[in-house]
């Protein structure tokens, strides 16, 4: 070998030293300088190939035209494309229908995650359940103000809620309010008081919770014989709900109570066909045009309502 | 200048001075060994054959398919009769864990058995410069000649036959490795009809290109560079390591015994430099221990030959530990030594756990998962329900039918499931809605078993879950 380039004593230095250690000039081996090269050659190729350099607007394009955008956009119309059979399917179908199908029962629960998410979950809470304190509806318990059926979900969807107690503030003594309130605490329990239900009676509480004060259906008022609470269901809470009601504008400390339309289309449809078959007649034959203006307010698709009725049916309370 | 600054300064010069005996290729300098029999190389062509597995391991067949078929699209391990579904991963980190100590153990009893006889670079490297060798001659100054010589036909055929037979046995190298994931038949057939998949092409492709370059043209260099291994595994090493090594109190000084001269003047190695022209890293095993060195014993068996020539016993380069060589001690019995005690307890454990994991396979996997958000939910007579969700994997190949209960809850009534039909391979989430009644509610937190009763066979399966219910007054 003519030339020992590992001599420490015959490499080049870089004329640093230090404590006497001499930083030597070694060349690096040659493949590892080849590889670095190479991969400033791919650098090169990448930059004709991918948006690059910055201008001062935009930046170069690239040969290839790829944009992040691009790329996003084709890979969600492929998941577009594996969701459209279903959601052509789905849309074609009733909502009871899609309960008994269990292929698109399982397709609109997962679809809904988002949408609920999205729409829902700020009032009702991820999953159904609002935080412990404030007063949404549980969508996850058996307790339904406005019916637990299918078709009443999807109702309250799309046409939207809002009940109606009116303030009892100048209605009742301070008397007849703590009766009241024991009166239903203890009807929860199980043992309505006969002196109570009289009482209940003679103030016209059963107009709205119904003789049996379990509530009616169409009005959305509370059932208050079970063990859930629309509002608090300490003696306090209680006591503040029959003195301020629900929704009653002429009182300030009123519980607000509203939950917007998501499909006016819908809701009116749904109604004019009920109606139809109420009065005997083909709800084929309804008139649309008559019906509908037009202008209705869609702040979610048809599609997308029954998916989340099947969704808030399958949280646990569904009927 | 203080006085502990000139040591270092002369420390360093030691330093220099003694490196400046070194040599380091770092790829200047092509390596070609000369090839010769013995014991070592007979045991490395034993620790090669075993490769000829990883060639001929994919066209077995067993009940009509492959015997073993790593079958990554439909995340299932197929070994013969078994099926191992990612929920038995558990079981590859045991397995990886005992080749890792297996590593550790042999190791640190025989040095770098793994790269001396076994690895795949040595193994490739091996075909590779036998090859070689073959056509351009097996020694190096039959190597330099052979290079030197003017181009003539003879010389091109011999490249281009040296580089096509380089070529197909990257080939195949990539093939086979494909196999293992596929059906082997079907991917030969998919390569002669132009239809094998992008994928498959594209992986045989950087096989294709992987073996050319690190068995045909880096080769040691990989092992001194670019191989963790080869770094980890001197770590291992102790004073009562068997390593190939010189004994240098024999064989010093070194040197041909010329006419007239005392032969107790010079040690037994006379110089021959046979030791370094066998070895296919290109070191000097006489320097001592080294980086470089892949323990493959290549030396020992050139340097008993020359021993055998000159009438001396063998033995001047052999297994032998450290402290053999720089005590004379004897080397301590392998069951006086904790290491492998300690390697041998982590090596029956993870054997242990591996057949563990075989016999109790499951021809299902359930789990349940309880719903958290709500973790549970009041119910208008005042039950409390729980939701959760069953997930059954059916891992056999008929559909199974299954029916489910729970138990282990007074009280306790389960709704929303009924019987299910599941497909091989196949999950089917079920919701399961589970309700206690009020009266029962004497806790915040029980213990609940989920069973899954599997219709038509003896197959229960079960998984044990909580029930929660709100804080009690």
């Amino acid at each position: 070998m003519a030339e020992n380039k590992n001599d420490p004593s015959q490499v080049k230095d870089t004329g640093h030293v230090w404590d006497g250690i001499r930083e030597l000039d070694n060349p690096c081996p040659r493949w590892w300088l080849n590889s670095l090269w190479l991969s400033g050659l791919m650098v090169i190729v990448y930059f004709i190939l991918y948006p690059s350099l910055p201008l001062i607007e935009g930046s170069t394009k690239g040969i290839l035209g790829w944009t992040q955008i691009n790329e996003f956009e084709e890979d969600m119309a492929k998941v577009e494309a594996i969701r459209a059979p279903f959601d052509n399917q789905l849309a074609a179908m009733t909502v009871e229908e899609i309960l008994v199908d269990p292929r698109m029962l399982n397709y609109a629960i997962g679809s809904s995650k988002v949408l609920y998410g999205d729409n829902c979950a700020a009032c009702h809470g991820v999953g159904g359940a609002p935080p412990t304190g404030v007063f949404y509806p549980n969508l996850t318990d058996d307790d339904w103000l406005f019916g637990g059926g299918i078709y009443d979900i999807k109702m309250s969807i799309a046409q939207g809620r809002a009940g109606m107690m009116p303030a009892h503030k100048n209605l009742l003594t301070e008397e007849e309010t703590d009766q009241l309130v024991q009166f239903v605490i203890d009807y929860s329990n199980g043992e309505p008081t006969e002196a109570g239900l009289a009482l209940y009676n003679a103030k016209g509480c059963f107009a709205c919770h119904g003789a049996d004060a379990k509530g009616i259906k169409a009005m959305g008022s509370a059932n208050l014989t079970d063990k859930i609470w629309r509002f608090s269901g300490t003696p306090e809470g209680i006591r503040h709900s029959i003195i301020h009601g629900v929704n009653d504008p002429s009182d300030p400390q009123t519980h607000i109570a509203v939950m917007p339309g998501w499909n006016e289309k819908v809701a009116i449809m749904m109604e004019a066909r009920a109606y139809a078959i109420e009065d005997g007649d083909d709800p084929n034959d309804i008139d649309w045009d008559d019906e509908l203006d037009g202008d209705e307010a869609e702040r979610l698709t048809e599609t997308d309502i029954k998916k989340l009725a099947v969704y808030v049916h399958q949280l646990g309370g569904g009927q | 200048m203080s006085e502990e600054l000139n040591n270092t300064i002369n420390n360093v010069d030691d330093i220099y001075e003694e490196v400046s005996d070194w040599h380091i290729n770092v790829g200047g300098l092509k390596i070609v060994a000369k090839r010769q029999a013995g014991r070592f190389r007979t045991f490395k062509w034993l620790g090669m054959s075993i490769w000829s597995l990883f060639f001929l391991g994919p066209y077995l067949r067993w009940n009509d398919s492959q015997a073993i078929l790593f079958d990554l699209p439909n995340r299932q391990f197929n070994i013969f009769q078994i099926t191992i579904y990612p929920q038995d991963i558990w079981m590859l980190s045991l397995t990886l864990l005992f080749f890792a100590i297996l590593l550790a153990v042999v190791t640190s009893i025989a040095g770098r058995v793994f790269c001396g006889y076994f690895c795949f670079q040595t193994v490739w490297t091996d075909i590779f410069t036998y090859i070689e060798g073959k056509l351009e001659g097996n020694t190096p100054p039959r190597a330099l000649k052979f290079n030197e010589a003017p181009w003539t036909a003879d010389k091109l055929a011999r490249k281009v036959l040296k580089h096509s037979l380089w070529l197909i046995i990257a080939l195949l190298t990539g093939i086979s490795f494909v196999a293992w994931f596929t059906d082997a038949f079907q991917l030969w057939r998919d390569l002669f009809s132009f239809q094998a998949p992008l994928f498959a092409l594209a992986v045989i492709g950087a096989f294709i290109g992987g073996t050319y370059l690190f068995a045909g043209f880096m080769r040691e260099q990989v092992c001194f560079w670019l191989c963790p291994y080869a770094r980890l595994q001197g770590v291992m090493y102790d004073q009562d390591t068997l390593l190939p090594a010189y004994d240098a109190e024999r064989g010093e000084p070194r040197g041909r015994v010329k006419r007239g001269e005392d032969k107790a003047s010079k040690g037994s190695c006379i110089d021959c430099k046979i030791c370094v022209a066998v070895c296919p890293t290109g070191i000097d095993i006489r320097k001592g221990q080294q980086e470089g060195c892949i323990t493959c014993g290549l030396c020992i068996d050139a340097c008993d030959t020359i021993m055998d020539k000159v009438n001396q016993p063998r033995g001047l380069i052999r297994y032998a530990s450290y402290k053999e060589l720089h005590h004379n001690a004897e080397a301590i019995p392998l069951y006086k030594r904790l290491r492998i005690y300690v390697y041998g307890f982590i090596l029956l454990g993870a054997v242990a756990g591996i057949i563990n994991g075989f016999m109790s396979l499951s021809p299902t996997e359930f789990k349940v998962d309880h719903q958290r958000q709500p973790l549970y939910v009041l119910l208008s007579d005042g039950s409390i329900q729980n939701k959760y969700t069953l997930k059954l994997l059916n891992k056999t190949k008929q559909a199974i039918t299954v029916n489910f209960t729970i138990e282990g809850l007074e009280g306790a009534i389960l709704r929303g499931v009924s019987e299910i039909t599941i497909e091989p391979s196949e999950i089917v989430p079920l919701t399961a809605l589970v309700k206690v009644p009020e009266k029962h509610m004497t806790f915040e937190l029980a213990p609940i078993v989920f069973k899954g009763i599997i219709v038509d066979s003896d197959i229960i399966v079960e998984y044990k879950s909580v029930f929660m219910g709100p804080k009690l007054k």
